[in-house]
């Protein structure tokens, strides 16, 4: 008997590398009747009926019309992460589907490894633990230099909660704080971090030491960042990306690195995640990238988790829908 | 300007290994007669008498009886960066020379190598690195993920100059700041960073998620975090060191994480620096070593050596030297 009362969600798969995690499902299956992609399909006819609700984890399953045509009594997707690029909204929409994300509780740990990513691009932390544990390494030598952060010019591309937060930090290393976003911020908000607002996205670039990515992928920004932006850069500039991928022109940017048009990049996401293992960003020697850890903290996934139940009880329940997306 | 003119500075070396960067040397030659260790071995009698300061860089060239008693005019030596463990601060003082850091170049810098380590360590960045860049690498998400920064816990062992720069950076990350020090700092100034006192270096180490030591290497602060120190820390908290190597029981500290006492560390200097390449040290997946990056940024060390340069043309003018270190 037991689950059998509990509402029907959807999962893709349990564990491996992107899967739900099995102490989040220990914790979920108190409050719904768990269904894998693979248990669905081996059920389809009794099962598409019963699923009410879609638990997007690592943006899996894939829904799309074939899917949302199968089942009939699904009221709501909730997806995690604040990024919804992966989702067709309108489609979704369409069936009468409602859609929640996470984004709030993301930030400050998104913010965290912007602030990690620059840090350790500066002063070659990667590079330097390499040295401090190969095998090779006899002295430390004395020439090996990074470059400063703390007074240096940070120029953040998307002043949102994430860009926000990051100049909140940036601005306790005596940063000089450039933004450039659709939307001026008010004047306390600015003066509250010393940020400079930027009308045009050249300006930023022309002058900053640390160019930071936190805007949302749309159509308007997909490749906003291309041969023509990385040249306005400094030579002597790094690109820090949080965002995703698309934001930024891939191969224009292997070129800018490999001709030192800009001097490195530190990249949390990339287009796809993860790169083909010939890609050319992966031999570059001034290029960081992290597999797409920006929210990845015990607590926060804990609290996407969370949050993403709460979404998915109200909507079940007809109530207002915490951190709903509208189209 | 021949070189009768100006005063002679004595180096361990331009260039190379531990020696003076290049592209400071043209404002050095401003200033003084630059002689290197090799240049004044191989005509002692003429370069001895010129000699009228000496700038260490990383530590060189030693400072020992011998030196200082072939030395008749030198009037002070000054140390690049800030810490002096490496000099018998008394017996240059019997010579009657005098002694300088460069304390002000250095905290800034160096208070950003604490806050990158603590932050590449939190988030597991260098393990993130090789999964991202190498072919292959089988992992779990649910394996990989790190520890919050925002929010946790900072104990500050050591706030000086450098511990209160991070105490600045710490608060811009909502942490909460607790700090153990000599001497208690001014209410304004614990306000300013919203940090707590702890007069036992226990309950700091209780209460941290993150553990920062910044302190002098001194007897006192020789070995300060040990077994039971390390015991004392949380299970899940991460120790990261910017001050020197000897002030972490370094064999203590490998059993330490082998066994889950403490998660993670992250330490900037070791002792020996490097360590042998067979240390234990340099396998454990929970550890992250940078090569004593403290100040080394174009930035920082050109301010080192202006700071010196400073203090040097002070002390041979036989003015107040601005960062004059005395023997205690």
């Amino acid at each position: 008997m037991e689950g059998q009362d509990l509402p029907y969600v959807l999962i893709d798969h349990i564990g491996g590398k992107h899967g739900v995690y099995e102490d989040h499902v220990e914790f979920l299956e108190k409050h719904f009747h768990l269904i894998t992609m693979t248990e669905y399909l081996e059920n389809k006819k009794f099962l598409s009926k019963k699923i009410r609700a879609i638990y997007m984890w690592y943006h899996r399953p894939v829904i799309n019309e074939e899917l949302l045509q199968s089942l009939p009594n699904l009221k709501i997707v909730a997806s995690s992460g604040v990024g919804i690029d992966h989702l067709d909204l309108k489609l979704i929409s369409s069936y009468g589907v409602k859609v929640s994300n996470t984004p709030f509780v993301v930030s400050t740990d998104t913010a965290d490894l912007g602030m990690a990513l620059m840090l350790a691009s500066s002063r070659r932390l990667v590079e330097g633990h390499q040295i401090a544990v190969s095998p090779d390494t006899e002295y430390f030598p004395a020439d090996w230099l990074g470059a400063e952060v703390s007074g240096a010019t940070l120029g953040i591309v998307g002043m949102g909660t994430i860009g926000y937060k990051v100049a909140e930090r940036a601005k306790a290393f005596e940063m000089k704080i450039l933004y450039h976003n659709r939307n001026r911020r008010n004047k306390e908000e600015e003066s509250a971090v010393g940020a400079i607002y930027c009308k045009k996205i050249d300006d930023l670039l022309q002058q900053s030491d640390f160019v930071l990515l936190s805007v949302n992928l749309t159509p308007q920004t997909r490749k906003l960042i291309g041969k023509r932006e990385l040249e306005l850069m400094k030579p002597t500039a790094t690109l820090i990306n949080t965002s995703r991928g698309l934001v930024v022109d891939q191969d224009a940017l292997v070129e800018a690195l490999q001709n030192k048009v800009i001097k490195a990049a530190a990249l949390d996401v990339t287009y796809p995640e993860p790169l083909p293992r010939d890609h050319p960003l992966l031999k570059l020697k001034n290029v960081i990238i992290t597999p797409h850890i920006g929210s990845a903290t015990k607590k926060t996934r804990r609290l996407m988790m969370e949050n993403m139940m709460e979404s998915i009880q109200a909507g079940l329940a007809g109530l207002p829908i915490p951190n709903e997306v509208l189209l | 300007m021949g070189e009768g003119e100006l005063p002679g500075l004595l180096v361990n070396e331009i260039g190379g290994k531990h020696g003076i960067l290049h592209g400071h040397v043209a404002f050095l030659k401003k200033h003084f007669y630059l002689i290197t260790m090799k240049e004044f071995l191989e005509d002692r009698k003429r370069m001895s008498k010129k000699v009228q300061a000496i700038y260490l860089w990383w530590h060189k060239p030693v400072i020992d009886q011998e030196l200082l008693q072939s030395l008749p005019n030198l009037k002070v030596i000054a140390n690049s960066g800030v810490g002096m463990d490496h000099l018998d601060l008394k017996l240059v003082a019997s010579f009657g020379v005098k002694m300088a850091n460069a304390p002000r170049a250095v905290s800034s810098s160096t208070a950003d190598t604490g806050m990158a380590l603590l932050l590449a360590s939190a988030r597991r960045l260098v393990e993130g690195y090789h999964i991202a860049m190498s072919s292959g690498v089988e992992y779990c998400e649910a394996d990989i993920l790190g520890v919050e920064v925002t929010g946790a816990t900072l104990g500050i062992i050591g706030m000086g100059s450098i511990g209160y720069k991070i105490a600045l950076r710490a608060k811009a990350f909502e942490m909460n700041i607790l700090y153990h020090n000599r001497t208690r700092r001014k209410e304004q100034e614990e306000q300013a960073v919203g940090a707590t006192y702890c007069e036992k270096i226990d309950g700091l180490l209780q209460r941290a998620d993150f553990v920062m030591v910044v302190v002098s290497l001194t007897p006192q602060t020789h070995k300060l975090i040990g077994k039971r120190e390390m015991e004392l820390m949380k299970p899940t908290a991460t120790l990261i060191n910017i001050s020197r190597g000897a002030v972490v029981d370094q064999e203590a500290l490998v059993t330490a994480l082998q066994t889950g006492v403490i998660r993670a560390a992250a330490l900037d200097v070791t002792y020996p620096e490097p360590l042998p390449r067979d240390h234990t040290l340099l396998k454990l997946k929970n550890v992250i070593i940078t090569p004593h990056l403290g100040i080394k940024t174009d930035k920082a060390t050109y301010m080192i050596t202006e700071e010196a340069v400073e203090n040097i043309l002070a002390a041979l003018n036989g003015l107040p030297i601005p960062s004059e270190v005395l023997p205690s």
